[in-house]
């Protein structure tokens, strides 16, 4: 399969960031980009990279499944992602979380039908002092409120 | 950016760009004493360097609290392999969100001291290991390395020293588990993050093989400012044995939750009341886990306390890496016990026996009681399930995931039995509402 | 460092070498620490926690399986906070395990059940809902039931480190870990069962044996494969008259545990259903099934009648009937049918390697010495397809020692993977790529050379003199195809040489034909086949031959007999074999088909009948005989009644005879295959790897 030249171009500068022999440290970064792009790990871009790195199929679905970021299925364009972990629990994200469901029509890790949103509960993010916290896709989203959230989702419907 | 104001009580020496103009900048960096340290560096001995360190008390950020200088004394002198550095930025314990503003506000502080760290265990290559969520980081750490190589401060025979330093970036793909050190490196080197029979220790045999320097973000941050003023001037601003200032997150609820910079030992009680402008609504203090998810948690009564590694071990707690979650009457300890070991349950790698089976049963257990249907026999029950993970783990995790599960237990039995037969949650209608 | 250190384990002062790790120091020592995921020769894992040990100064239990003993060291092995940890482990452990151990097919024989009745709890306290997954079916072979799986990870190593092979992986995390395989969701792979066996409980079955028996009910037989050269050791499950399964979980032979799936699984052409039970006689061109003692009198009869006349015999004998079988025969041949006019289908150059090195008695490599040796050389063969075995012996010395092995091949082949170099030289170049390794191999501090059926006849000497010359001491392996391939050679079933490798002309007589020559021969009177199928390529010239087979099935060569004598396999009698590197093991009857007989035994009838003394044909005296008679075989019988292997040196200076390289070929069989006996064994024909192919690793 064929991937973007930017893609490429970062896959070869991966390639080259290891110790000689050591290539298949670039895996883990190579199946999140390759995620970014395709919007999975498809078993295409597993048999691609296997390819590429000399690293058997197995031992990519090793790795694959060992990872939470990684996903054999597509996200929406917008993969909303509430940590509902402890700091960001004191803080409400039950009820951000519980909002998001039913202003989404769609529970955890599904996708709407348009495939413009996905939802995951996901664990700590990293925001805890700006808590509760979301992300959309890569982008932080700190102290949510359902109002915040409904006008976050507004937005993002009109990027489409 | 930063996400919250800083306090005036704040020791601003990690953070002391913070707030400026395009801090993340190397021109910004190189106007405010940016790489003199390295600069300093380049005329001291490997010794020299690790003494300084050692003489600063320098104890590491990641959670272990492990003694720097002396960590990185155990690198071989002669190796007949490469050596490497790596930098934790694999973020990820609940309540801990500090390394993440150290790279996002001054990006060149973390390669100064990666590269003072190369000088002092003769590495030439260096990565740091984000974790997958921190995508912008990589963005951001990836500019600062590329204006260090412009500027020569990274690559070959650096300001002609002869030296020479590579820095790469590589990102995790979602693991809390990869932020233990072992396991980081496997995660590294592209496999599962599973973690590594120990010893050897990575100081000895580490990434790829090789001896390593791994240390947390916030480790290597501190290391320009003890190079450049002395460890002593560094061991100066904390307690004994526990050298400099410390980033705190403090989350929960306060009412200025934040990410502050403070002298280690610095009080509880003030950090929630002072610096984080105190409970907020006007509610009591219940609790506080005084340093990421895996400390045991503090007692109200217990929080009149220095924040220190020695200080918080005395009181059966840990300073972790630094995440205050503060806790209002309002809270139920059942669910933060449950919510906590969801999270381990879901991070265990799974590897040995008594972590991925006790995390599970554990967080069914603690479900079905927060849920009310706990029977009094299985109160004992939680407590002893984690007694038989706690240091019979393969790794930390399932000490982490014990320690806070039985001091629960033990300090808030009393919420335990109130969940008992059937009985709803007698904190569900009083649970905190939204901001 | 001190080389041996004092360690104090439950009271007891015990000496070890430094750094030896206290989980195997403190076993040597009597003392068992229970464990699930240690496994000797594997890789450490630290995995199960069953080993946690009080260890003083230490402030909390450690790992037994990890640890180092070091001088001083002070171990408790059974204090109430280490048998508490071991109860919390097996708690743990039991909580996703199904608690149905009377209906598990490992009931009886699980490592977790034992350890769970001797350091467990009596009660269970979790009260949660289990983890649900479906039973898998991997291959033929392999099943897997994931609740059931403890995630020690033997099968994972076994494969990869052990094989080489690496088809078994973990996915998932946490609780939901589990073993996948590495097509998804089933198996390609060498399906030797090395997995089924080494797992410590019901989670990996095997898809022969799964749910036919209890392991008490069956009688266990350690006997020796019927199939390749390597002389692997199975223990054969017994249970009413079929053999239930094959293994060699108690590590007795020369093949520790090894097994391939021929070992272990191809046992079932005993059952076959087109397995011969009753003699069959030619009638109006038909064959019908006759009586023993009718078709014995009608052999026992042509075969005095022809002899009266001079008449003239070919007798072809077998690469798998036993070393008493094959001495037996030739006897019969020489001495009651007074020809020379015998033969076998060779599938190495014993001959030459024998003759090239006269008079040594340590240039014979023993499977252990591929695995102690320093150095190995492989030309000629696909090992690790061919003689699977010698493969895990090279690859263990590899792994464990860091041996050097090199490689001459036509094509890949998986030693590949870790040699040292590998040398890719078209048929017939072999011995100008063993030459391009010169100076690579003179470095070495010893070496063995192992080679295949294309290195033969002046190749064979050539290879020795190049072996000589490394100015270091080299040990030989040459690789022949099947059980008792090497034995047929020794005992002299070749027209020019008598067992023990005596030309018969020393002993007056003159060479007799070779298989091909008394095939051709269109004069030939009788043709007698014992357990080869030599009519599958060649054509018999004489038409009016009487041909007489002894064999299990109705082979090419059998539809063309004018009797057929339904014969025993190797698992329905006693005897002994040679395997491929010289070494003698007893073969043990596991069962019997009723309506058959011993070829020994059909060889004694016949020889009754026709009035030739031949001598008793018990085996045991047969066996007396060989090791009065047959240089290098006067080996000690306790180490064979003990189940033992008695390496075998039949050196006794020059041979001096055409070892007639153009008779030799290797019949190439792959790990799926085994010569015509390969066809009637389901198992090998079900996986989806069969029937393979050589050097495409």
């Amino acid at each position: 399969m064929t991937f973007s030249p930017q893609l490429e171009a970062r896959f070869e500068k991966l390639v080259r960031s290891y110790p000689p022999g050591r290539q298949r440290a670039a895996l883990i970064p190579m199946l999140l980009y390759a995620q970014d792009e395709v919007g999975a790990v498809t078993p295409e871009v597993v048999e691609e990279i296997s390819r590429r790195l000399g690293v058997s199929v197995l031992e990519i679905e090793e790795v694959v499944s060992y990872y939470s970021m990684l996903r054999r299925k597509p996200a929406g364009k917008h993969h909303i992602q509430i940590c509902t972990n402890i700091s960001c629990l004191l803080l409400g994200a039950e009820q951000l979380w519980e909002h998001a469901c039913r202003r989404l029509g769609i529970g955890n890790r599904e996708v709407t039908p348009d495939g413009q949103f996905s939802l995951e509960e996901v664990e700590c993010i990293g925001a805890c002092s700006w808590a509760p916290a979301l992300m959309v896709n890569y982008d932080y989203h700190h102290h949510m409120t359902p109002e915040k959230l409904d006008r976050l989702i507004e937005s993002l419907r009109k990027t489409q | 950016m930063l996400y919250n104001e800083p306090s005036p009580l704040e020791v601003r020496v990690l953070t002391r760009r913070f707030g400026l103009p395009n801090s993340a900048s190397i021109d910004t960096y190189l106007a405010t004493e940016g790489y003199a340290a390295f600069r300093k560096a380049l005329e001291m001995t490997p010794e020299q360097i690790i003494e300084e360190v050692k003489i600063s008390n320098l104890r590491g950020r990641g959670g272990a609290g492990f003694p720097t200088g002396l960590k990185w004394s155990f690198v071989p002198r002669q190796s007949p392999k490469p050596k490497y550095i790596v930098v934790n930025a694999d973020e990820g314990e609940p309540g801990t969100c500090k390394d993440r503003v150290l790279m996002e506000n001054d990006p060149h502080q973390l390669l100064e001291g990666m590269l003072i760290a190369g000088l002092a265990v003769d590495a030439h290559a260096g990565y740091i290991y984000i974790r997958g969520e921190y995508r912008y980081l990589i963005e951001i750490m990836d500019r600062a390395i590329a204006e260090a190589y412009e500027r020569g401060y990274l690559g070959r025979n650096i300001l002609g020293s002869g030296f020479d330093f590579d820095v790469y970036t590589h990102t995790g793909a979602g693991s809390y588990e990869c932020g233990e050190e072992s396991a980081l490196l496997e995660s590294l080197e592209g496999k599962r993050g599973i973690p590594r029979i120990r010893p050897p220790f990575p100081a000895v045999v580490g990434a790829f093989q090789c001896p390593t320097v791994l240390n947390n973000v916030e480790t290597f941050c501190a290391i320009p400012a003890i190079i450049r003023d002395g460890g002593a001037a560094f061991a100066a601003l904390g307690t004994p044995k526990n050298g400099g200032t410390r980033l705190f997150a403090i989350s929960g609820h306060v009412n200025r939750p934040g990410v502050y910079e403070l002298p280690m030992g610095f009080n509880l009680l003030r950090m929630i009341n002072e610096v984080a402008g105190g409970v907020r609504n006007g509610k009591k203090l219940k609790a506080v886990i005084p340093g990421g998810s895996s400390c045991p948690v503090l007692k109200a009564e217990e929080c009149d306390i220095a924040m220190d590694f020695d200080s918080l071990a005395r009181a059966k707690s840990m300073l972790g890496s630094g995440g205050v979650i503060v806790m209002d009457e309002d809270t139920c300890m059942v669910k933060v016990a449950m919510r906590i070991m969801k999270f381990y349950a879901h991070e265990s790698c799974g590897w040995c026996v008594p972590c991925r089976e006790g995390t599970l049963w554990l967080k069914k257990l603690l479900t079905r009681f927060h849920e009310g249907q706990g029977r009094r026999n299985e109160i004992a029950l939680i407590g002893e399930l984690a007694r038989n993970m706690l240091g019979r783990t393969f790794c930390p995790l399932g000490d982490a995931a014990a320690m806070p599960t039985i001091s629960l237990v033990e300090k808030f039995y009393d919420e335990f039995e109130a969940h008992l037969e059937g009985r709803p949650c007698p904190f569900e209608a009083r649970t905190a509402v939204l901001v | 460092m001190a080389d041996r250190v004092k360690v104090v384990i439950d009271g007891r002062t015990v000496e070890a070498p430094a750094g030896a790790l206290l989980i195997n120091v403190a076993r040597q020592a009597g003392i068992d620490i229970p464990a699930f995921c240690y496994y000797d020769g594997l890789a450490l894992q630290a995995a199960c926690r069953m080993c946690l040990v009080e260890v003083e100064k230490a402030p909390k239990l450690l790992a037994a399986c990890t640890l180092p003993v070091t001088d001083g060291m002070v171990v408790r092995t059974e204090t109430p906070q280490v048998k508490e940890a071991r109860k919390a482990m097996l708690e743990f452990l039991l909580t996703n395990h199904p608690l149905d151990c009377p209906v598990c097919d490992k009931g009886g024989e699980c490592e977790l059940q034992d350890a769970v009745f001797r350091y467990g709890a009596g009660e269970s306290r979790f009260t949660e809902e289990k983890l649900h997954v479906p039973e898998a079916q991997w291959s033929p072979v392999v099943y897997y039931d994931a609740p059931r799986c403890i995630l020690c990870y033997r099968c994972v190593r076994i494969c990869d480190e052990g094989l080489g092979v690496r088809a078994l992986g973990v996915v998932n995390r946490g609780a939901t870990s589990e073993i996948a395989p590495n097509r998804g969701d089933h198996l390609e792979c060498d399906e030797c069962g090395m997995c089924i066996d080494i797992c410590p409980v019901g989670a990996l079955t095997s898809g022969i044996y799964r749910y036919k028996t209890r392991p008490w009910e069956m009688k266990h037989v350690g006997t020796i494969c019927a199939h390749c050269g390597d002389g692997c050791k199975t223990t054969l499950g017994v249970y009413s008259g079929r053999i239930m399964r094959g293994n060699n979980r108690d590590r007795s032979g020369i093949n520790d545990e090894f097994l391939c799936i021929k070992g272990r699984y191809a046992f079932d052409f005993t059952d076959h259903p087109e397995r011969l039970r009753t003699p069959l006689v030619r009638v109006g061109g038909r064959l019908e099934e006759t009586s023993w003692a009718r078709a014995l009198e009608i052999v026992a009869r042509r075969f005095a009648e022809v002899k009266s006349r001079a008449g003239k015999f070919g007798i072809v004998g077998s690469n798998r009937t036993t070393n008493e079988e094959n001495y037996f025969l030739q006897k019969f041949a020489r001495q009651g049918l007074g020809t020379n006019h015998l033969d076998h289908h060779r599938t190495g150059d014993v001959v030459s390697l024998v003759d090239a090195l006269a008079g040594r008695q340590d240039a014979l490599a023993t499977t252990a010495d591929l695995y102690r040796r320093k150095a190995a050389l492989v030309v000629a063969a696909d090992l690790a397809q061919q003689h699977p075995l010698l493969a895990f012996q090279l690859r263990a010395n590899w792994r464990h020692h860091q041996a050097h092995v090199y490689v001459v091949t036509p094509g890949p082949v998986r030693e590949d993977s870790y040699a040292v170099r590998s040398v890719r030289v078209p048929p017939g170049e072999e011995l100008a790529g063993v030459e391009s390794l010169r100076e690579a191999l003179r470095a070495e501090p010893e070496l063995v050379i192992l080679f295949g059926g294309a290195v033969k006849g002046e190749n064979v000497r050539r290879l020795v003199t190049f072996g000589d010359s490394l100015g270091i001491p080299v040990q030989y392996v040459c690789l022949v195809d099947y059980a008792n391939s090497r034995g047929a050679a020794d005992m002299g079933l070749l027209p020019d040489l008598l067992p023990g490798y005596r030309p018969v002309t020393a002993a007056g007589g003159s060479p007799g034909l070779t298989l091909p020559e008394m095939l051709a021969a269109p004069d030939l009177e009788v043709l007698w086949v014992v357990g080869a199928n030599p009519l599958a390529r060649h054509p018999l010239a004489s038409e009016q031959a009487f041909v007489v087979v002894q064999d299990l099935f109705l082979t090419e060569t059998a539809a063309r007999a004018d009797v057929v004598l339904p014969a025993a396999c190797a698992y329905e009698k006693n005897g002994t074999v040679t395997n491929t590197c010289g070494e003698v093991q007893r073969l043990r009857k596991a069962l019997e088909t009723p309506g058959t007989k011993t070829d020994l035994e059909i060889f004694g009838l016949l020889a009754q009948r026709m009035g030739l003394d031949l001598g008793p044909w018990r085996v045991e005296s047969v066996w007396e005989e060989i090791q009065g008679n047959v240089p290098g075989y006067n080996v000690p019988s306790a180490v064979l009644a003990a189940g033992g292997a008695a390496p075998t040196y039949p050196v006794n200076g020059r041979i001096g005879v055409n070892p007639r390289p153009e008779l030799i070929r290797s019949a190439g069989d792959t790990l799926f295959t085994s010569g015509t006996l390969g066809r009637y064994s389901r198992i090998l024909n079900s996986v989806p790897e069969a029937p393979g192919a050589l050097y495409r690793s």
